[in-house]
């Protein structure tokens, strides 16, 4: 039933989605640059929300023990740290310390191996099997984001002279072209007024269609539940003329809640700032109308590649070619839907 | 900051927006150091070398603020010529007694004020009388020499150059591990900006008050601050960032057994016995400044305390007051508690079980009771240390064979009581009540005011002497509501005072009355109720103010935003600057104004001078910004107050992996020692067997949890964040010693053992110190075994050795073993740690106060570890010293 | 309801009549979605309060419905917080609401083994009574010397740094008047 998808700028989406004279679109931009990782997001939002527990387990992922954004996490700080310098620092924070060179497996078993002991009788020798220590120096496993060769790591760098810690909050991005509205057969999911993608849990019957529509990995059901749950960037706080719970929690302003285009145009400046200032990784994450999905209501300013971060590079609305396959489908359910509707207006109430 | 105080942190990435450089000094990269423009890593324990050097490089090259420096601090005055350095002393100050460990300050005084000083420090350590001078320096007589040239060998400002003379970079990198490169960053970047146009902020968390030298530490943070012209001006200060929404309130009205409230001292049996003597050691008379009107302050409290009973004839009933004999402090306490000499004890909001240093002494303490209350809003392990104890894991407490009885008391929460917090800048603001307490909690406000009212029915009709301090107490407050909460508004009018007669609240401390016609429970906050309205309730919006947010709460004192703010003008009274003007003097309106609460009598003139003789407030010349000080001036030189030296001087924390390089003195040779079997210390340098205690740990907090995790591993969406007890360890470390990122690990000192998850992050780095890798290690302190999320408690690895100031014990800098592998269990532990303190050769042994300097190893002044012509010199320097004391 | 207002309703029908064909926005708005005011805007009650945790001091403003609390969040008015709130501020609300929090009297008894209930009166009137019994057996009325020391060492308090001023003031008025001197708080620690 979709239209073709423009691929210059369209018009706001409230409007597409049939929203009279709509308020102007509203979104996060979120500066990585300031964010302090203290988390005050993931708990104002729950605490708003009313977001249950996501789990209690520490995910040894420096300080992120929430993992991902999941149906019970829609704020999620993501921290990484990296043998790189940060723009801003006069000089590199380990500079002329004995930091050793990079632990490799080889030198990491050998050393479980060999490890001293100091003749503590009873005690708990050292650890006699040297294949944790080996896999712990393996690199990228045991430090910031899961997996191994991301950009930005770097496991065969010499000593620990530079050292950068990333933060960033992560949340639904609130696509000009959402793919989980595109799929949803409910209505549940729906584009309000204000532009935003949000899951009407009254309506939601729990089929899932939208969890692999998302090309971001954001929405997802709730088990014990089977709805689907994210961001709704507060539709209910906005929609008062407030702010989202995230946003004004945020200490630093890291996350800032606005119309969209003048967000955009303040992330444009923060960019040339950082750019001035030492800090040309700065980049924008999101921001573009022209990207895969429209641009996000919800975009970003990073410091390294997107995937640094557990962001897709490249995002595309997954539903892009199902305009083109729906429309004859769609035509003939119309009609047919029509028809149902007009027999039943006709009777008298 | 970022880390304990993110939304503090505000302000922070607000003026690094506008241009400030964040420099963070810490041994761990923390969220505040990635944030940070430099991060400077830094062996724990080791932050007056670290900071005299700052002050070296001041010096030096005369780079200080020199005429604010000359005008408002004691640079220019001289010192008698009795006074020895630690350069001269090998590390202590002229006036040490071996005995007592602690010092006569006799000859640390100005030039012809010898007879000034305190010559019993031991007493003033006992009762940490270092805390009186919250608000307000120590007593001066008269006035002192002063040669504003600077040149006199004997002034202040020279005195500090020699001092520090040895704090070279090099000196810096050798004990802190700081590379030069990284310290000459910071002091050019601190002097660069200290300027009349600019200024510099110091600021602390409260970490730094947990050392051996805890209060010298921020004295050297002041004495930069000062020399660079930064005190008292906006941007400027030495900020310290406590951790507790009140705990500057429970100082400025304390629940400290050594204070009354606004710091006025709790009595002594030999120094305070009649009123006369109390007022008098208050007071100080002939002492300028605003302490002249100590005995108001001291009647009105009585007043407040015993209402009509309290009358000038019988000393407004000064003879209910109980005596302090020494250390009543909360570690002297526990002890006490393990010998058996404690009967009761109340906890009201605190779990000393997890939050204190020694846990397993706390817990053996409260095994050792008669009787404890807990009050707290959730089951926390100091109510339930008899039944899931590790030391009921070990077996030293059985629960059938603990006689202590626990009553657990549900509290209110703060959205269920009206009332005032201070936070860390001295500001009340006021709670509004939200919600009735559900079920049992209650309020401390309501249990304190009960508990005494039934203790008071059940005494009534007694003729005990004894008993007179409860039935005369004025306990008539007024009560509401279903629960009969007694009204917090009459207690906080109390605290403000108010003419007895007509009930009209006072506006300021000046109108309290020595005659028993005011009362007023807390000379410091009067004025919260100025005009019988809630001053500290105000909350006009901070978007309606200037900056300053003179009408949001209410500052004590008088509503005054920055202490000292006459400062932030010059002599004459002009602003420094446009850019950081303050407080000024207006000449054509004669009187001081600005955008705060001038800080100073509000028509003295800069222009005025006292008479030869003048006595308090009148003693203070116009440009004498330092009002509480005796001498108007600010001090980096404290001829008494500080019980440990009057200069800042970098004694190595008690456990330390290396030899102080500096000084013969390896640690503080006044500290607060507890040498009992079940407090020992890890073995030093140049003690023997340090190696079996290779690491330093240190602790701090996590931005997701609380102090000892009572209000936060209970609360379901921080207990997520952070849901586990883990260690952070340098990879290099990680190596050393087979540890597996996510694997266990345990840590040993010789009174505990804790196990953690394994953290290995590149924000730790080894330090490099005097040739050797130093590796420091990172622990929260959060973990207990209660609540949602559990651990074992770092403070278990700590014993009890305090700063002589204030009776704070070091519990931010330790030394331990680090093993892999989950530690051992029951009965196994005790044998484990046995067999730790067997091989550090600690059975029954405590590391000597003044170190004994039996293997020569001491470093001589030139910097050669193993120079042998040291020791000699030393020795000679040690004897002749010891023949002086 | 009628049936015409329950086609009405019908979110096909209103995406054939209005100006949502395509039925993703306006069309598919949910009753409850139309019905959604923040809870906030609703409370019967708003308290100006203070963060209990460190000592910044973040202004709060404590949102109340039918005598529960709803909402805890930051007070923009506040000029040290301007209405932010760090992840334990900003979790205030769960502190208070938590159901893990103790609300009743708990009791045990010397060598017990379990906890045991106890109710309130009964358990102020049993500590008064220890209070009592505590001072009488460790009373010091004067030094070796004679000099007054009217006090008792044999009872101890810790606590205060997240009490408010005025339960402090009381706690050592009580306690001075008691004669106890080990009355010590976190700011020692």
């Amino acid at each position: 039933m979709a239209e073709p998808r423009r691929t210059t700028a369209p018009v706001n989406p409230a409007e597409q989605a049939g929203h009279v004279d709509p308020p102007p679109r509203m979104g996060f931009f979120t500066d990585t640059s300031v964010c302090i990782g203290c988390k005050a997001c993931e708990v104002a939002c729950k605490e708003w929300n009313l977001v249950p527990e996501s789990g209690l387990d520490l995910l040894g992922m420096s300080y992120d023990n929430t993992g991902a954004l999941t149906a019970n996490s829609w704020r999620h700080v993501a921290f990484v740290e990296q043998a790189r310098p940060a723009g801003w620092q006069s000089s590199p924070p380990m500079a002329g310390t004995p930091s050793g060179p990079p632990i490799t497996r080889a030198t990491a078993e050998a050393a479980a191996g060999t490890a001293v002991d100091q003749g503590t009788r009873p005690g708990v020798l050292p650890a006699p099997d040297p294949a944790p220590a080996g896999a712990m120096a393996a690199g990228s496993q045991f430090l910031g984001m899961p997996g191994t060769g991301l950009p930005g790591r770097d496991a065969e760098r010499d000593g620990r002279t530079d050292l950068r810690w990333l933060m960033m909050s992560d949340v639904c991005k609130h696509c000009t072209h959402a793919a989980c509205l595109d799929v949803c057969p409910t209505g549940s999911l729906f584009r309000t007024e204000f532009g935003t993608v949000v899951v009407q849990e009254d309506i939601c019957n729990g089929c899932g269609y939208c969890v692999p529509a998302c090309p971001y990995g954001v929405i997802d059901q709730r088990s014990g539940d089977g709805r689907a749950w994210k961001c709704t960037l507060c539709y209910d706080r906005i929609g008062a003329g407030r702010m989202p719970a995230c946003a004004q929690a945020c200490p630093t302003e890291s996350i800032q809640y606005g119309e969209l285009d003048e967000l955009r145009d303040r992330a444009r400046a923060r960019v040339d700032r950082l750019h001035a200032d030492g800090v040309p990784e700065a980049r924008l994450y999101g921001h573009d109308p022209d990207d895969g999905v429209g641009g996000d209501g919800a975009f970003f300013l990073l410091l390294d590649e997107p995937e640094v971060y557990g962001l897709p590079p490249d995002p595309v609305v997954t539903t892009r070619d199902l305009p083109r396959m729906w429309r004859r489908a769609g035509l003939a359910a119309l009609t047919m839907t029509a028809a149902v509707v007009a027999a039943f207006v006709g009777r008298p109430s | 900051m970022a880390e304990a105080h993110p939304v503090g942190f505000q302000w922070v990435m607000e003026a690094k927006r506008r241009g400030a450089k964040v420099i963070h000094v810490d041994p761990r990269f923390t969220r505040t150091s990635a944030l940070a423009d430099s991060y400077v890593p830094i062996r724990a324990g080791t932050d007056i070398a670290f900071l005299g050097g700052i002050v070296r490089h001041i010096l030096e090259n005369e780079l200080d603020f020199r005429e604010y420096v000359v005008a408002y601090t004691n640079a220019a005055t001289i010192v008698t010529d009795e006074f020895r350095d630690t350069e001269d002393l090998d590390g202590l100050f002229s006036g040490y007694d071996p005995d007592r460990t602690s010092y006569d300050q006799r000859s640390w005084q100005y030039a012809g004020h010898e007879t000034n000083g305190q010559v019993d420090t031991a007493t003033e350590r006992d009762t940490a009388a270092g805390l009186r001078h919250e608000s307000h320096g120590p007593p001066v007589a008269g006035q002192a020499q002063r040669d504003e040239t600077l040149q006199h060998p004997r002034c202040v400002y020279q005195i500090l150059k020699r001092h520090y003379a040895r704090y070279t970079p090099e000196m810096v990198e050798r004990v802190c591990g700081v590379p030069r490169e990284k310290f000459q960053e910071v002091a050019d970047a601190w002097v660069a900006n200290s300027t009349r146009d600019r200024t510099t902020m110091l600021v602390y968390s409260v970490g730094w008050t947990q050392h051996s030298v805890g209060v010298q530490y921020i004295r050297t943070g002041a004495i930069i601050q000062l020399l660079l012209g930064n005190i008292g001006r906006p941007g400027g200060g030495v900020l310290a960032l406590r951790g507790h929404a009140s705990i500057q309130g429970s100082t400025d009205i304390p629940t400290l057994f050594n204070l009354l409230p606004g710091y006025l001292p709790m009595p002594n049996h030999a120094q305070h016995p009649t009123f006369e003597d109390w007022c008098t050691s208050i007071q100080h008379p002939g002492q300028k400044g605003f302490w002249g009107n100590a005995r108001a302050y001291a009647v009105n409290l009585l007043k407040a305390y015993w209402g009509a009973a309290a009358t000038p004839e019988n000393d407004f009933c000064y003879d209910y007051m109980p005596r302090m004999t020494g250390d009543h402090g909360t570690y002297q306490t526990v002890f006490n508690m393990i010998d058996g000499k404690v009967k009761g004890y109340f906890l009201l909001g605190q779990n000393p079980a997890v939050g204190s240093a020694h846990g397993r002494a706390q817990r053996l303490g409260m095994a050792n009771l008669d009787w404890l209350v807990v009050r707290d809003l959730f089951m926390i392990e100091s109510a339930t240390f008899w039944k899931d104890s590790r030391e009921v894991e070990t077996g030293e407490i059985a629960p059938e064979r603990c006689r202590t009885e626990v009553f657990f008391l549900p509290a209110a929460s703060h959205v269920e009581k009206p009332g005032s917090f201070t936070q860390t800048q001295r500001l009340l603001q006021w709670r509004e009540k939200a919600v009735e307490a559900p079920g049992d909690c209650r309020s401390e406000l309501w249990f304190s005011y009960h508990l005494g009212r039934i203790v008071r029915s059940k005494l009534a009709g007694s003729t005990r002497p004894r008993d007179r301090a409860l039935l005369d107490l004025a306990w008539d407050y007024p009560t509401e509501g279903p629960h009969a909460e007694p009204d917090a508004e009459a207690v906080l009018r109390e605290i403000n005072g108010y003419e007895i007669a007509t009930r009209r609240p006072l506006a300021s401390y000046v109108e309290m009355k020595p005659d028993g016609s005011t009362l007023g429970g807390c000379w410091i906050y009067t004025g919260v109720f100025a005009d019988g309205v809630n001053q500290a309730a105000r909350r006009k919006p901070g978007g309606e103010q200037n900056w300053v947010a003179l009408e949001w709460g209410w500052a004590w004192p008088l509503n005054r935003r920055i202490l000292y703010n006459r400062a932030s003008a010059d002599p004459e009274g002009r602003p420094w600057s446009d850019r950081k003007r303050y407080v000024w003097w207006d000449a054509e309106r004669g009187e001081w104004t600005g955008y705060d609460v001038p800080d100073f009598e509000k028509t003295k003139p800069p222009t005025y001078r006292p008479a030869q003789d003048a006595v308090g407030v009148a003693g203070i010349a116009g440009d004498d910004p330092f009002i509480m000080q005796g001498d108007g001036k600010a001090w980096l030189y404290a001829p008494s107050g500080a019980l440990d030296g009057p200069l800042p001087t970098h004694y190595e924390p008690v456990e330390s992996p290396v030899r102080n390089p500096l000084y013969g003195q390896q640690a503080n040779p006044t500290r607060k020692v507890y040498e009992r079997p079940d407090n020992p210390t890890n073995p030093s340098p140049p003690e023997p067997h340090a190696d079996v205690f290779p690491y330093v740990f240190t602790v701090s907090r996590l931005t997701e949890h609380h102090t000892a995790g009572g209000m936060s591993r209970t609360v379901r969406h921080l207990a997520e964040l952070q849901p586990e007890m883990f260690v952070e360890v340098a990879p290099e470390l990680a190596v050393e010693r087979g540890l597996t990122h996510l694997g266990w690990a345990h840590l040993v000192t010789s009174r505990g053992v804790i196990e953690a998850k394994v953290m290995v992050t590149d924000r730790l780095t080894p330090l490099r110190i005097e040739g050797r890798i130093i590796h420091q290690v990172w622990l929260p302190y959060h973990f207990g075994s209660a609540g949602l999320v559990t651990g074992e408690p770092a403070n278990d690895l700590f014993g009890a050795t305090l700063d002589p100031n204030v009776l704070i014990q070091e519990s931010k800098v330790g030394t331990c073993d680090v093993r892999p592998g989950r530690r051992p269990t029951g009965p196994d532990l005790l044998d484990y740690l046995a067999d730790y303190r067997r091989r550090a050769g600690l059975d029954g042994h405590h590391p000597p106060i003044v170190t004994a300097d039996r293997d020569g190893t001491r470093p001589a002044d030139d910097g050669a570890p193993d120079d042998e012509t040291g020791p000699g010199r030393q020795r000679t320097d040690r004897d002749s010293h010891e023949r002086e004391g | 309801m009628g049936v015409r207002t329950w086609i009405e309703g019908w979110p096909v029908y209103r995406q054939l009549t209005g100006t949502d064909p395509l039925g993703r926005g306006a069309a598919a708005k949910s009753a409850a979605s139309k019905a959604l005011t923040p809870r906030t805007d609703t409370a019967d009650s708003v308290a100006r309060s203070i963060c209990p945790y460190c000592a910044v001091g973040c202004g709060q403003r404590v949102y109340v419905s039918d005598g529960r609390v709803t909402q805890i969040e930051g007070d923009p008015d506040s000029p040290i917080s301007r209405g932010r709130l760090c992840p334990k501020g900003a979790a205030s609300l769960g502190l208070v609401t938590s159901d893990l929090r103790q609300q009743r009297v708990l009791y045990r008894r010397p060598y017990g083994t379990e906890w045991e209930e106890l109710d309130l009166p009964t358990a102020m009137d049993m500590i008064a009574d220890r209070v009592l019994a505590a001072r009488d057996a460790t009373w010091e009325d004067v030094d070796d010397r004679g000099r007054p020391l009217h006090r008792t060492l044999g009872i101890a308090s810790l606590g205060g740094a997240t009490l408010d001023n005025e339960e402090n003031y009381l706690i050592k008025k009580l306690f001075t008047a008691m004669g106890a001197l080990q009355i010590e708080n976190q700011a020692r620690i």
